[in-house]
């Protein structure tokens, strides 16, 4: 048990929330595979500041934490627009701006 | 050979160019409001050039006149002053050209009464008659350059000047073409010139050309030389010359028979301190003269085309003048005066063939004429005394001027002396042939006439109108006194002198009377044949078709027009071909191809753009796939 | 005190309970998070989502971070999942994904790049920090100062600026939300309430309001419909995909009739004409 099994759970879970962006078409649950690619992030600092001694790392985190609730109360807003106009949630349905 | 700044009237002898170029800018800018009055004015021009000429000349005695106007091109270390050079042999030239000119001027005015385009044909006759004066006048190669192209612009539009009749652009075209073959060698000499001299003034360049190396003059005098074979219808560029008597027949007399196709005897002539320095183009310039003369003179047989036949005479008239100014300083001024005496008696002939061709209704068939001594006296006395001068008849001018070639021709001695001499002599006699032959075919025998086309009545003969037939009478004189004149009372080789040394009596191999009576009996040989195969019995009226093998090649000129096709035009149209297919596949296709290639891989990889999130997500991770993947790599490795 | 030591050694051994945590809720976290992604629903989706926040929120504990954790568990799994919810419930939450992929390959392609990413990532870091020693936080925030006096510290001291464009950037959050979650309308263009009741009356055939749930029953949850005044179920009071549940009615009414009470204007009392029947 070292540190670098909790940056490797950190890895996977990026990964699947990566994936998860990909593969689904939500918008809403795309924003939460955003979500938890950021998580994952945050714990990589979290770890990253134990191992160096210093709370910045955490402090990164608590950064991340903040631009993710604005980026989260944004994002939201722009999905309920798209859906009145759209009458969808779907990323796919918004794909206007191609060739 | 000093020279000296003008003065007097001889500053004012710029007015020679600037009159016909007046009357040809009047004339042409004018419009139709020019038409009744154009044919007066363009005559009164160059008659004006032809006085003025005349007292510039008296004038001149013994000098050499620098006439400066203006600075043409001032560009670096070329500099090109417009200036001209009026010494003796300018003024022969200037004295011909306006001259024979202004005769030919008038004559057109009946000739050309019937054409509706009348002012325009005097307003190009101006035109051509500024240009060659520009030629013979300017005092360095430039402004002989300029005045080169300008003939060759005015010929060519003389000759396609009834561009209606194919025949008549065509010969236009390959006039044009195989002038420009000549004309690029003449600007090539230029370019060396300048290039080796840094001047191309004939005063500089005769002054330093010693200076140069032997190659060099050879080189030059050998591209001035492509330059006087294309513009004086010499071998191997005379194919044109015939040709070009699609044009009216004032301009066969007064461009391609006096004037403008001695431009290269005068450039040669004029050329003549480069050629004293370089045997080997001198010998060019002999073998090119005694090869044109005898395909000249052997075409002039087998053609039925009166035209023609006159052309291919002076194809070899002008092998003539090449032949002496090829022999050095004992043939310069042999060749001006025979060209002078030629420039006399061919416009006349050429001006009698027009009056033939009026009174029969534009027929050039000679198959077609025949009696028609007593229908058109005038012109019969006129044409006859011509023929006799250009066949030698002794003591009218011919005999003068070519005799004198003859013999300097044999005074060279040796082998090439007696090859060059007998090819002269031999000459003599065939063109005593084909004279014969026109003249028995034309004026003699029983009438062959008929229509000029179908359709068209029987022509009625009628002597031509005096304002034609006045000039032939005038030309006639001097094709009968000119050579008298030049050799015996007024000797040109004096007057010539300051420009081509003091004549020095050359040492006879042999005797001038042998030679004389020699090429006399031989002139009386080809008459008597001429009389024996044409005047004896019947002229067929259709050209026998079962002729023998040499009669077959002279009708085709010795096949010069196969040979130039074979060996120019067909290579030409093959590379023209290659060339079109290379640009339309090669260029074009790359050009279009890329092109294509561009805006299909951009459509292509627009496609890229789907409009879906997800897919650019997925770029997005498929770069981060890659970098992870680099930076291991760069760690690992 | 020995952990000080080794500390200042080999860095914070990590110890066995962390790895028993670390054991369990690792995994936990790695199914709630592929949970989200193969979930169909995406309420179940955001549900897995909170599991794997959780787990983290105890991570954070664990590598002391207490503050860390606490924030995670309310503003991440409390303030922003709900957001999530409460939009997806704005939006609708049957609106399942289908499992049909219109991308041509992108699954696929997703999954490889997936599979390659982590592949790459893990062992690029498994590399690199094999013995990544734990420096560990008791130098900062060890003994008298807390991790949350730690952070503030540094937070209201180097990162002060940041922390400053951070408000910036709340405010402006919140103000883009409501400019984008705003409808625009023209003044006036709003309908009096006598417009709507004309529009109510003229196109629909039922001018009045639903009934609600419970009425005339003796339970008022969403199941259970009301009733109409002869015992009946009304219809119009079912709840969208609940099953109607066993209404269980009002006891009926014991006393006498009495005269000009409501059952004997509407007839309601228990044999229909009751007030006549005695």
């Amino acid at each position: 048990m070292t540190l670098a099994h909790y940056l490797v759970l950190a890895a996977m879970l990026f990964t699947i929330g990566a994936v998860g962006v990909l593969v689904r078409r939500n918008a809403i649950v795309v924003f939460m595979c955003v979500e938890l690619m950021l998580n994952s992030v945050n714990l990589t600092l979290v770890t990253f500041a134990r191992a160096t001694g210093t709370v910045d790392g955490q402090i990164m985190a608590f950064f991340v934490m903040v631009v993710a609730a604005a980026e989260v109360v944004v994002g939201l807003a722009i999905i309920m627009s798209i859906y009145r106009t759209r009458r969808s949630a779907s990323v796919d349905d918004a794909n206007l701006l191609k060739y | 050979m000093d020279t000296v700044p003008a003065d007097g009237l001889l500053s004012a002898s710029w007015l020679l160019i600037a009159l016909p170029l007046a009357g040809a800018a009047v004339l042409l800018l004018g419009g139709r409001r020019t038409d009744r009055w154009g044919h007066l004015l363009g005559t009164a021009t160059v008659a004006i050039a032809f006085v003025i000429a005349l007292a510039c000349a008296f004038s001149l005695d013994d000098r050499q006149v620098a006439v400066h106007l203006f600075t043409f091109i001032d560009t670096g270390s070329l500099e090109v002053d417009a200036g001209l050079l009026f010494d003796p042999l300018s003024a022969v030239f200037a004295l011909l050209i306006t001259g024979v000119g202004a005769l030919i001027h008038v004559y057109s005015i009946g000739y050309m009464a019937h054409d509706p385009r009348r002012r325009r044909f005097f307003a190009y006759l101006n035109l051509f008659v500024a240009a060659m004066l520009l030629l013979v006048l300017g005092d360095n190669y430039v402004a002989l350059y300029v005045g080169w192209e300008g003939v060759g612009l005015a010929s060519y539009l003389l000759i396609a000047f009834w561009h209606e009749r194919p025949a008549a652009a065509t010969a236009a075209k390959k006039a044009f073409i195989m002038n420009r073959v000549g004309d690029v060698g003449l600007a090539l000499a230029i370019f060396v010139m300048f290039a080796q001299l840094g001047t191309v003034t004939y005063e500089g360049v005769f002054g330093s050309v010693g200076l140069l190396a032997g190659g060099t003059v050879t080189a030059i005098g050998l591209l001035l030389l492509l330059g006087a074979c294309g513009k004086s219808g010499q071998f191997p560029l005379q194919a044109w010359l015939p040709d070009a008597m699609e044009g009216p027949t004032p301009v066969s007399a007064l461009i391609h028979a006096a004037t403008m196709v001695t431009a290269g005897v005068y450039l040669i002539a004029r050329s003549a301190p480069i050629y004293d320095l370089t045997e080997t183009a001198r010998t060019v310039v002999l073998v090119v003269g005694a090869v044109t003369l005898m395909i000249g003179a052997i075409a002039g047989c087998a053609y039925d085309d009166i035209k023609k036949v006159l052309a291919y005479s002076t194809v070899s008239q002008i092998g003539y003048m090449f032949l002496a100014v090829g022999l050095g300083p004992v043939g310069y001024a042999a060749a001006i005066a025979h060209l002078l005496t030629h420039g006399f008696f061919k416009a006349g002939l050429f001006l009698g063939a027009g009056s033939v061709m009026h009174a029969m209704d534009d027929q050039v068939d000679m198959r077609r004429f025949g009696g028609l001594a007593r229908k058109l006296p005038i012109t019969f006395v006129t044409f006859g005394l011509g023929y006799l001068a250009l066949i030698g008849f002794p003591f009218l001018s011919g005999y003068w001027t070519k005799d004198a070639i003859i013999e300097a021709a044999l005074d060279r001695g040796g082998v090439s002396g007696w090859v060059l001499g007998g090819v002269a002599v031999l000459g003599a006699g065939l063109t005593a042939f084909y004279m014969t032959r026109l003249m028995l075919m034309t004026f003699f025998g029983r009438a062959r006439w008929a229509p000029s086309a179908p359709g068209r009545p029987a022509p009625h003969p009628h002597e031509s109108p005096s304002v034609m037939t006045v000039p032939m009478v005038v030309l006639s004189v001097g094709s009968v006194a000119a050579g008298f004149l030049l050799v015996q009372v007024f000797p040109l080789d004096e007057w010539l002198a300051p420009v081509f040394g003091e004549p020095h009596e050359a040492e006879h191999v042999i005797a001038p009377a042998v030679v004389a009576t020699v090429v006399t009996a031989v002139m009386v040989l080809g008459v008597l044949a001429a009389w024996l195969f044409v005047g004896r019995r019947e002229v067929p009226v259709v050209a026998p078709e079962r002729v023998s093998v040499v009669t077959r090649a002279a009708r085709k000129a010795l096949y010069a027009d196969a040979i130039n096709e074979s060996l120019f035009m067909r290579p030409g149209q093959w590379l023209t071909r290659a060339l079109v297919w290379v640009d339309n596949r090669g260029v074009d296709g790359a050009v279009n191809g890329l092109a294509a290639g561009l805006g299909g891989s951009s459509s292509r990889l627009g496609r890229a753009q789907t409009g879906f999130v997800r897919t650019y997500a997925m770029g997005m991770l498929g770069g981060a796939v890659l970098v992870a993947g680099a930076l291991l790599a760069v760690t690992a490795g | 005190m020995t952990a000080l030591a080794a500390a200042a050694d080999t860095g914070v051994s990590l110890g066995t309970g962390e790895a028993v945590v670390f054991w369990i809720l690792g995994p936990l976290a790695l199914a709630g998070a592929l949970g989200m992604v193969f979930s169909r629903n995406a309420v179940h989706s955001a549900l897995w989502l909170v599991t794997t926040m959780l787990s983290l929120g105890v991570f954070y504990v664990v590598q002391e971070a207490p503050f860390l954790g606490a924030v995670q568990i309310i503003v991440y799994t409390g303030a922003i999942m709900i957001l999530f919810l409460f939009v997806l419930m704005m939006v609708g939450r049957d609106s399942s994904d289908s499992v049909v992929e219109t991308l041509r390959g992108q699954r696929i392609a997703a999954i490889v790049f997936g599979v390659g990413f982590a592949g790459l990532v893990g062992a690029g870091i498994a590399r690199a920090t094999q013995d990544l020693s734990a420096e560990g936080l008791d130098a900062v925030q060890g003994g008298e100062t807390s991790n949350i006096e730690a952070i503030a510290e540094l937070l209201f001291t180097r990162y002060l600026l940041a922390f400053e464009v951070t408000s910036a950037l709340l405010i402006t959050a919140a103000l883009g939300a409501m400019v984008l979650a705003h409808i625009e309308r023209e003044p006036g263009t709003r309908l009096t309430q006598k417009e709507l009741s004309r529009a109510r009356f003229l196109t629909t055939d039922r001018p009045q309001t639903l009934p609600g749930p419970g009425v005339f029953a003796r339970a008022n949850s969403v199941a259970t419909p009301a009733l109409l005044p002869d015992g009946t179920l009304a219809e119009d009071s079912f709840a969208t995909g609940i099953e109607p549940a066993e209404v269980d009615q009002m006891p009926h009414p014991t006393g006498r009739p009495q005269l000009g009470g409501p059952d004997d204007a509407l007839g309601t009392r228990d044999g229909a004409s009751g007030g006549n029947r005695s």
